[in-house]
């Protein structure tokens, strides 16, 4: 018994039918104990205002833009070294939802910056960052769905999120080195002293689950559909063929 | 090896005037900067270090779906890759001839329309040597774009959705070490961090190229 059995596609389907709904009720769940928790029983910021409450959405989602973005790496990765076809099509699967959390991190961040920095936009290299990462996923995107060929596609998708991550990081530090920043440092560090208060942090920690929860749910049922999806066009070719 | 470069550039030279093509689009793009912003002398300054890398990024672009696509319609690129000659080695072969045909032309053309936009009088060496350190990290990039979309059909647009966001640390360096010369700043640091982007992109790339150019040809 080892961990790649279950990247057999009947075993995968198999295990994760059950899995799947307390996956997204917990996610439902945190989702819902976090964001109420955080927009209603939470004090305003004595400088923001309420405006401080959109932390709930903007912290989780670019957690989860720059986690999907390094799922995809991983299960680039295992496709290219193991070739197994549940891993491509995952990777496949997480990219929709990572440009998804990727906008919701640059359109809360826009609303939040509009009352707070004056403007909706700044050339700073965080948000600017995130605007590149943003065109990385739709040029993954745009290249999966050009090749007809599942198998080229999935080689060559992983191929290009192996140099994307390279120059994913590599444009974060050129744009640091380009631009003085506007968006704040860290404020939920491990080993930093001081961190954001409590009140806000213990519902943003709900958030961050729940964000992360969801991400498993849609990628799972995404990476589904996907399996379904090419035994349809194994029957159709059969079918053909017969 | 010298034989391919050899290859490329006289392909590049006598058929099809994709030598010239990329100087010609550069020249125009820069000259139709001013009819956009308006001719301003001060503002035309202040912008023009982006201006002449923006194009010459454009330039180095618009030429990179030549680079397999010909080889790989007549068959030589198959021939290439069971020829004794690695096809990482053919890779780097083919970037740097592109390179000779676009990025070098480029660096040389730069000065000249740097005039034309009135460039500070101090940033026209970091140009042409930010130029000449920046350019092969373009056409090395740009190589493996052209190799992940060679077996598409109208890849060209893709192509350019795939390249473009791997330009902007190039593009950052670049402009970068241009406009730190003309306001009269030391430029050495952005001039390193390019040749650290040239470099590693030549070390590590051509590796992923003839990767995806053996899923391409499979």
């Amino acid at each position: 018994m080892s961990l790649w059995e279950y990247a057999n596609p009947k075993k995968f389907m198999d295990w994760t039918a059950p899995v799947l709904p307390w996956v997204a009720g917990s996610a439902a769940l945190c989702l819902s104990v976090g964001l109420i928790w955080g927009f209603f029983f939470t004090p305003d910021d004595f400088r923001q205002g309420s405006t401080v409450k959109i932390i709930y959405l903007h912290v989780p989602a670019a957690l989860m833009a720059i986690n999907a973005w390094l799922m995809m790496l991983v299960a680039s990765l295992i496709w290219l070294v193991r070739r197994h076809h549940v891993s491509a099509l995952a990777a496949k699967a997480a990219a929709p939802v990572g440009i998804t959390m990727t906008l919701i991190a640059l359109a809360t961040g826009a609303l939040w910056g509009s009352p707070i920095w004056g403007t909706y936009w700044e050339w700073d290299p965080r948000l600017t960052s995130f605007l590149i990462l943003f065109l990385f996923y739709l040029g993954y995107m745009a290249l999966w769905s050009a090749i007809e060929d599942p198998d080229t596609a999935a080689d060559l998708t992983s191929i290009l999120c192996l140099v994307g991550s390279i120059f994913a990081i590599l444009s974060r530090y050129a744009a640091q080195f380009w631009s003085q920043g506007l968006h704040q440092g860290a404020s939920l560090s491990l080993d930093k002293e001081e961190n954001v208060s409590d009140v806000f942090w213990q519902p943003l920690l709900i958030t961050m689950i729940g964000f992360g929860l969801l991400f498993l749910t849609l990628v799972l049922l995404r990476t589904r559909t996907e399996i379904r999806m090419r035994r349809i066009k194994a029957l159709h070719a059969r079918a053909r063929r017969a | 090896m010298k034989a391919l470069l050899l290859r490329d550039l006289r392909l590049a030279i006598r058929a099809g005037g994709g030598f010239g093509l990329g100087l010609a689009f550069f020249l125009i793009v820069v000259v139709l900067v001013p009819f956009g912003v308006g001719p301003d002398a001060d503002l035309l300054s202040i912008i023009a270090p982006g201006i002449l890398w923006v194009a010459a990024l454009l330039a180095a672009l618009l030429s990179l779906d030549r680079i397999f696509a010909l080889d790989f319609e007549d068959g030589s690129l198959g021939l290439l890759a069971t020829s004794p000659l690695p096809l990482e080695s053919v890779s780097v072969i083919k970037a740097f001839a592109h390179w000779i045909t676009t990025g070098l032309p480029l660096c040389f053309a730069a000065p000249v329309l740097g005039f034309l936009l009135h460039l500070s009088s101090d940033a026209y060496t970091l140009l042409i040597l930010s130029l000449l350190i920046g350019t092969p990290a373009l056409s090395m990039i740009g190589t493996f774009g052209a190799a992940l979309t060679v077996g598409l059909r109208r890849g060209g647009l893709l192509l350019s959705l795939l390249v473009l966001p791997l330009y902007v640390p190039t593009l950052i360096m670049g402009a970068d070490a241009v406009r730190r010369g003309a306001d009269g700043m030391a430029a050495t640091t952005p001039l390193m961090l390019l040749g650290v982007i040239t470099l590693g992109s030549i070390a590590v790339l051509p590796f992923a190229t003839a990767a995806a150019l053996r899923v391409n040809l499979r």
